[in-house]
C-alpha cells in the first residue's frame, strides 16, 4: 500500500468489502443532505431564488443545540459528571428536548433571514439578481459573526461527552450504531411529516399554489407574504433537526459547518429536481451514498467520493436538465 | 484615509529630522514634539551609549491569526512579539514594530497579503508566512521583492527545492519528520500494522508520502480525508477493515481531533500518532478524554524547551508557550541582531541572515545555502491525561 496513485486502482477491492459500512455512512450523510436540500427546495420553489444562508440556518441551529446541551447541563445532569451512559427514555427524551430547541432557533433564524435579507427587496420589487446576492451576503455575515463573536469564535465546539455511541446490530456484517438509526429515522420522520404537510394541509396547499403561480394564488385570496413566511420557516425547522441530527452523528460544529453541508445540499436538490420536495429527499439520500461510496472506490480518498458526487450531477443534468424528478413543487403531488 | 496618509507622510519626515537631529548633537529637542519625541527624551538622558539607533524599521509577519489553525499563528506572532518587545526595551532609540497580516492559513488569501507586505518599503524582514501552502504561493512575491523571510513553521522539504534565496526556516523540513516518526512507531511505539491517513494539503500530504515510503511493508492501510468535511466515516472504516494497530494522521489539529474521536467511537484502538500540526492543546480539549495515549511529533521544539523564555511568555500572555512560539522567537532574534548591527535594508538584512551562526533558544541557529538549518532532530510528546508531557528526542 506504500505504492501510491497507481496502487490505488488495485485497491478496488476495498470498494466490494467496504461496500456495507459506507452505505450506513452514506444514508446517514444523505438524510442529513435531503432535510438539508428541502429548504433550498421550498424556498426556490415559492420565489425562484436560492436561500444561501439556509446553510448558516444549519450551522446556527447546530450551535444552538450545543449550548441547550451545555445550559442544561445534560451529560452531568444524567451521569453525575461520569461517562456519559445513557439509555432508554432518559435518551430519547433529552435527545427530543434538544431537538426542539434546535428545531425552534432553525426556524426562527430562517425567518429573520426572510425578514431582514429579502422581504426588504421583494416590497420594492427588486431584480432577481439582487436577492442571490443578498442570500451570499446574509450566509457570509452570519458565518463570520459567528466566527467573531461566537462562543468559540473560529475554532472547534466539540461536545465528545454528550453522546456514547454504541453498536446495535449489524448489517452483512457492517457495524450499526445507535447514532446511525438515530439519525436515518429521525429524518424519515421529519420527512414524511414535511410531505404530509405540504400534500395534505391548507397551508401547504397555499404553498403549492404560490409556487405554481403567485399572482394567481393572490387573487385566490391566499396571503402570498405569509405563506413565503411559513415556507421560510418550514426550511428553517427542517435545517434544525438535520443539524441537531447531525451532531448527534459528529459532535463537532464550527462557524463554517454549514458551508459544505450547505453546497451538497443545494446539490441535492438541483440532483433531484429544484422545486421538488420529493426530488429534494431523493436526491440527498442518492448524494450521500454516492459520495460514500465513491469515497471507497480507491482505496479511501473522501476527495474522490467529492469527485464522484458532482460528476453524478453533471451526468444526470446532462440527460435529465431539470434533475431527477423534474422542476414541479407548483405542479407536483408534493 | 487621506489625512491618516498626511499624518504618516509628516510622522515619517518628523522621524528623518530626529535621526538627523541625533547625528548632529544629541543634547537638542525638537521643537515639534509627537509620541516619537518621548522615546528620543528618555535615550537622552540615559546617554547617547543606551543600545541602537534606528529608525521606522518594521518586520512584518504572514499567518493564521484566525480560522481553522489561528492558534499556531497566534504562537508564532506571540513569540516574535517578545522578542521585539525585549529588543525596544533595551534600546529605546530603535522601536521595531511588527506588522502582522492574517492569512487565515489560506494560499488564495496570504497571496495579496504578501504583495501588500512586499510593498511596505519599511519592512525589512518577514517571519513566516506559517503554513507551508501559503509559502509557496507567496514565495515568488517576496523573491521578487527581495524580502528575506524566516518562517518559524513551514515544513514542506520542496520549499527549499525552488532556488528561492530568500527563503530560510528555524525547523526541520518534513523529510526530516517523516523518517523520525517512523523510527518513532518501529521503535518506540513497535507496531507491526500501521494505518496513514493525511488530509490532502500541501503539508499534510507531503508528511505522509515520506511516512509511507519510509514504513513500506508495515504500511498496511491509506486513506485521505476531506478537511472541509466533518464525517470521516470512510478513512474510519478502512481502519477498521484493515485491523492496524497503529493510525498515524497526516493534518492538522482540528481535523486530528474529529477523525481520534470518531474512530474510539468505531471502536478502533489503535495508537494514535500526529505530526507537529496537530501539536496543540486544543487537539487534547477537542478530542476529549480519546487523546489520551496520543503521540505527536514535531521537528519544532517543545513549548518547554527554554525555561527562561516560558516565564516570559507566561509573564506576557497568562499561559504557556505554544508549539511555533520559540521557534519565532529565534526567528525574531535574528532579524534583531541584524537590526542591531545596522542592517536596516532588505539587502543588508539578507546578507546577514546568511551568514548568521550563534545558539538560539531551540538549537544553533545557521542556515545552509537552500536556507535550510543545518543540523536537526525529532521532539516527541504523549497525551497523559489530558496533558500534553513532553518526552524529548525520538530514541
Amino acid at each position: 500500500m506504500a505504492t501510491l496513485s497507481f496502487g490505488g486502482f488495485l485497491t478496488f477491492a476495498g470498494f466490494l468489502s467496504r461496500f456495507w459500512p459506507s452505505t450506513i455512512t452514506g444514508l446517514v450523510l444523505g438524510a442529513v443532505y435531503a432535510l438539508v436540500a428541502l429548504g433550498y427546495t421550498l424556498v426556490y420553489g415559492v420565489l425562484r431564488l436560492i436561500n444561501f444562508a439556509n446553510s448558516e440556518v444549519f450551522m446556527l441551529s447546530a450551535f444552538g443545540s450545543f449550548l441547550a446541551i451545555e445550559v442544561l447541563n445534560v451529560p452531568q445532569r444524567l451521569t453525575g459528571g461520569g461517562d456519559p451512559v445513557k439509555t432508554g427514555w432518559e435518551l430519547i427524551g433529552i435527545l427530543a428536548l434538544c431537538l426542539v430547541v434546535s428545531v425552534v432557533i432553525g426556524g426562527l433564524s430562517a425567518v429573520v433571514v426572510e425578514r431582514v435579507a429579502y422581504r426588504p427587496l421583494r416590497q420594492r420589487n427588486a431584480p432577481r439578481l439582487v436577492f442571490l446576492i443578498s442570500a451570499i451576503g446574509a450566509s457570509f455575515a452570519i458565518s463570520e459573526a459567528v466566527g467573531e463573536w461566537g462562543p468559540q469564535q473560529r475554532d472547534e465546539y466539540a461536545l465528545t461527552k454528550f453522546f456514547k455511541k454504541q453498536q446495535l446490530f449489524k448489517v452483512f456484517g457492517a457495524d450499526v450504531y445507535n447514532a446511525n438509526v438515530i439519525v436515518v429515522v429521525g429524518a424519515a420522520v421529519m420527512a414524511l411529516a414535511l410531505v404530509l404537510f405540504v400534500s395534505k394541509s391548507r397551508v401547504g396547499r397555499g404553498i403549492r399554489a404560490v409556487a405554481q403561480d403567485a399572482e394567481t394564488a393572490k387573487l385566490m385570496g391566499v396571503n402570498v407574504d405569509r405563506i413565503i413566511l411559513i415556507t421560510f420557516l418550514v426550511g428553517g425547522l427542517m435545517a434544525g433537526g438535520a443539524a441537531f441530527l447531525y451532531e448527534i452523528h459528529t459532535p463537532f460544529a464550527r462557524y463554517d459547518v454549514g458551508f459544505s453541508i450547505g453546497i451538497k445540499a443545494f446539490t441535492a436538490a438541483v440532483l433531484g429536481g429544484i422545486g421538488n420536495v420529493r426530488g429534494a429527499l431523493l436526491g440527498g439520500v442518492l448524494l450521500g451514498l454516492i459520495e460514500s461510496w465513491g469515497s471507497s472506490l480507491f482505496g479511501s480518498d473522501q476527495n474522490i467520493g467529492n469527485v464522484a458526487a458532482f460528476v453524478t450531477l453533471v451526468l444526470v443534468l446532462m440527460v435529465r436538465p431539470s434533475g431527477l424528478l423534474g422542476e414541479s413543487l407548483g405542479r407536483s403531488k408534493a | 484615509m487621506q489625512k491618516s496618509k498626511i499624518g504618516r507622510l509628516a510622522a515619517t519626515t518628523l522621524a528623518l529630522a530626529l535621526v538627523v537631529a541625533s547625528c548632529g548633537s544629541d543634547t537638542k529637542e525638537p521643537a515639534g514634539t509627537t509620541a516619537d519625541s518621548t522615546a528620543s527624551s528618555t535615550a537622552d538622558t540615559t546617554g547617547a551609549a543606551a543600545g541602537v539607533k534606528c529608525d521606522g524599521v518594521t518586520i512584518g509577519f504572514l499567518g493564521a491569526l484566525s480560522g481553522d489553525a489561528g492558534a499556531l499563528g497566534d504562537n508564532a506572532a506571540n513569540g516574535a512579539q517578545i522578542a521585539i518587545d525585549e529588543f525596544n526595551a533595551a534600546n529605546p532609540d530603535c522601536k521595531v514594530s511588527i506588522d502582522k497580516q492574517d492569512s487565515q492559513g489560506d494560499p488564495a488569501q496570504a497571496t495579496p497579503l504578501a504583495t501588500t507586505l512586499a510593498n511596505n518599503a519599511s519592512i525589512i524582514a518577514l517571519i513566516g508566512p506559517v503554513f507551508s501552502g501559503e509559502s509557496k504561493a507567496t514565495m515568488p512575491t517576496f523573491e521578487t521583492a527581495g524580502l528575506p523571510v524566516i518562517s518559524p513553521s513551514a515544513t514542506n522539504a520542496q520549499l527549499t527545492t525552488n532556488g528561492w534565496k530568500m527563503f530560510h526556516r528555524v525547523l526541520a523540513n518534513d523529510d526530516k519528520q517523516g523518517p523520525g516518526i517512523v523510527q518513532l512507531i518501529k521503535g518506540t511505539i513497535k507496531s507491526a500494522k500501521v494505518g496513514v491517513i493525511d488530509d490532502a494539503s500541501d503539508y499534510g500530504k507531503g508528511l505522509a508520502v515520506s511516512v509511507r515510503a519510509g514504513l513500506a511493508e508495515l504500511d498496511i492501510a491509506d486513506a485521505t480525508i476531506d478537511p472541509k468535511a466533518a464525517d470521516y466515516s470512510a478513512a474510519v472504516t478502512a481502519m477498521k477493515d484493515a485491523g492496524v494497530d497503529t493510525v498515524f494522521y497526516s493534518g492538522y489539529y482540528a481535523e486530528a481531533a474529529k477523525l481520534l474521536a470518531q474512530l474510539r467511537d468505531a471502536g478502533v484502538t489503535a495508537t494514535f500518532v500526529s505530526g507537529d500540526g496537530a501539536l496543540d492543546e486544543k487537539f487534547v480539549t477537542g478530542a476529549g478524554a480519546a487523546a489520551d495515549g496520543a503521540y505527536i511529533t514535531a521537528t519544532a521544539s517543545p513549548p518547554d524547551v527554554n525555561v527562561d523564555f516560558a516565564k516570559k511568555y507566561n509573564a506576557a500572555y497568562g499561559d504557556e508557550p505554544g508549539l511555533y512560539s520559540p521557534e519565532a522567537y529565534d526567528a525574531t532574534q535574528i532579524i534583531l541582531a541584524g537590526i542591531a548591527a545596522g542592517k536596516v535594508t532588505r539587502a543588508d538584512m539578507a546578507a546577514f541572515i546568511e551568514a548568521y551562526d550563534a545558539p538560539g533558544i531551540t538549537k544553533q541557529l545557521k542556515f545552509d545555502v537552500t536556507g535550510e538549518p543545518e543540523g536537526s532532530a525529532v521532539f516527541y510528546t504523549i497525551v497523559e491525561a489530558g496533558k500534553l508531557v513532553s518526552k524529548g528526542l525520538v530514541p
